[in-house]
């Protein structure tokens, strides 16, 4: 009954400001719709029994990315977009077709899959999640991702700095 | 009762007691720090409200409260009434899963209800699995509240101030998040309560001590202050060049709630360096038992620390700030984490 209260106010809380997301006209307001669309997920992830999850989605994507998306937003002081200037009519079809298509496929997994549920009493927990992580069968991938971000990291720096 | 709502009348309970300590414990910093800091000047400071001053928080109060409130023209609405609710917000949520003693039985006596006699009590509101990485999340998101402020209010000083203190968090999150992870490494686990318990025994077990975490102790002191704006870090608001930073255009009761948030983030700070490094409610001197006011003890202490601070150190460049935080607190807090990741696997 709670659990259920609590997840129809975050997942509509989720729903509304992603459509403020795309509706706002202030670039920055749309950022901040979607840094509520990211706590109402963290929150819908923490009532499915997953904390570390949820921690981790508002620490890397609320917390570390949206800054740095506002803060850039700010310093470029972007114009608002006003009235008409949106995009053109080919364009609009092609978003409502594309838009349909994604709630067709929507609604065909569910069709297709119904209720699925956590298994009772199933908590992915910080441990449980390094264990996973750390196990045999995700350990290498995991490792090349980190490499990856490193090389990332690497790469930024050469191209923001011509003489290193 | 069903059980469910035992444990929310508990939860409600628990959140009422700790806001209202805290509106205490704030307006008591309010009077301490202008009166200490004043000590420190060779000035007086307030002493006219009530004996020795002691009525000049309650004095604050009623004239902000019915002061005008102020909105800038062209300024964003909805951010700019957002802002404060956003600080005030999470200052709170962040505060609530930090533990402030050991777990206690509530007396059986006759007048309590059934269910309640003997009942273990948790001196937390929320005992999380993940409760520092909560924290540090809840805290990443106290940065908004800054950043919407500056913004909304339509105004350049404002938003420097904004810019500034987003540039200055996110810099310093990153060492202050190094510094916890050897302690999470020594005591394994990231429920606060579980690092407390592991440095019991007396002070050199403290995370503080030399042969713990002394430098991560060092780390998240300066980063802690620095994420919280204190001087020599409170360049957000530095009145010499910017008026006051990202509350510049905030008035009356909105102010209020923007400077409560600073308090309450102060005393999270404070009570998170006596839990994580200071040994939380455990007796610095063994065959001494743990208890709750070791813990406040600890706190007051750190809490006169960032008054002492602002009374004695000037304020950093700007360019000295981020210098600092990139090139010095950092590689020091990850070469911490290395040594204490290598001791542990070594040792265990």
């Amino acid at each position: 009954m709670l659990e259920a209260i609590l997840f129809y106010s975050f997942a509509g809380l989720a729903l509304a400001s992603a459509v403020g997301v795309v509706a706002q006209r202030n670039p920055i307001l749309s950022a901040l719709s979607l840094i509520v669309t990211l706590c109402s997920l963290s929150a819908i992830f923490g009532l499915l029994g997953s904390p570390f999850i949820a921690a981790l989605q508002v620490i890397v994507y609320a917390g570390a990315i949206m800054v740095l998306f506002l803060f850039v937003l700010m310093l470029l002081n972007v114009p608002r977009r006003e009235e008409g200037d949106g995009p053109r009519g080919v364009l609009k079809g092609v978003a409502i077709l594309l838009g349909l298509l994604f709630v067709v496929q929507v609604g065909a997994v569910i069709a297709a899959h119904g209720h699925a549920a956590a298994p009772a009493g199933y908590e992915a927990t910080t441990q449980s999640v390094a264990q996973l992580l750390f196990s045999s069968r995700f350990l290498y991938v995991f490792e090349a991702t980190s490499v990856l971000i490193l090389s990332a990291l690497v790469g930024a720096v050469a191209l923001a700095k011509k003489d290193l | 009762m069903s059980p469910l709502y035992q444990e929310l009348l508990i939860a409600v309970v628990k959140v009422a007691v700790l806001i209202n300590v805290l509106l205490v414990v704030f307006s008591g910093m309010t009077y301490l720090e202008r009166r200490v800091l004043a000590f420190m000047q060779f000035r007086l400071g307030p002493n006219r409200t009530g004996p020795f001053g002691l009525l000049q928080p309650i004095a604050d109060g009623i004239k902000l409260f019915f002061k005008e409130e102020a909105m800038p023209e062209g300024a964003s609405r909805w951010a700019f009434v957002a802002a404060p609710i956003v600080s005030i917000a999470t200052a709170f949520t962040a505060i609530a899963v930090i533990p402030y003693g050991p777990p206690q039985r509530v007396p059986s006596w006759d007048l309590l209800p059934e269910w309640l006699r003997g009942r273990e009590i948790s001196f937390q509101v929320a005992d999380l699995n993940v409760g520092l990485l909560f924290i540090f999340a809840i805290t990443a998101l106290g940065v908004y509240g800054i950043v919407m402020a500056g913004w909304a209010a339509n105004n350049k000083y404002t938003l420097l101030g904004g810019l500034r203190s987003s540039a200055q968090m996110f810099s310093y999150e990153l060492s202050l998040g190094l510094s916890w992870v050897g302690i999470i490494m020594l005591a394994g686990s990231f429920k606060v309560a579980d690092i407390v318990n592991s440095q019991a025994g007396g002070f050199w077990n403290w995370n503080a001590s030399p042969s713990r975490q002394f430098l991560a102790f060092i780390v998240y002191l300066i980063a802690g202050t620095a994420e919280v704006s204190r001087t020599p870090f409170d360049l957000p608001e530095g009145e010499t060049e910017l008026v006051a930073g990202f509350h510049t255009e905030y008035s009356s009761m909105k102010f209020a709630l923007i400077q409560m948030a600073e308090y309450i983030n102060m005393i999270t700070v404070a009570v998170l360096v006596s839990n994580l490094f200071l040994g939380g409610w455990h007796s610095g001197i063994p065959g001494v038992g743990p208890s709750f006011f070791w813990f406040v003890g600890k706190v007051a202490a750190m809490l006169f620390f960032f008054v002492w601070l602002r009374g004695t150190l000037p304020r950093f460049r700007y360019d000295q700030l981020m210098h600092f935080g990139w090139k010095v607190l950092i590689p020091v807090a990850a070469v911490n984490v290395l040594a204490t990741a290598t001791w542990v696997a070594l040792v265990h």
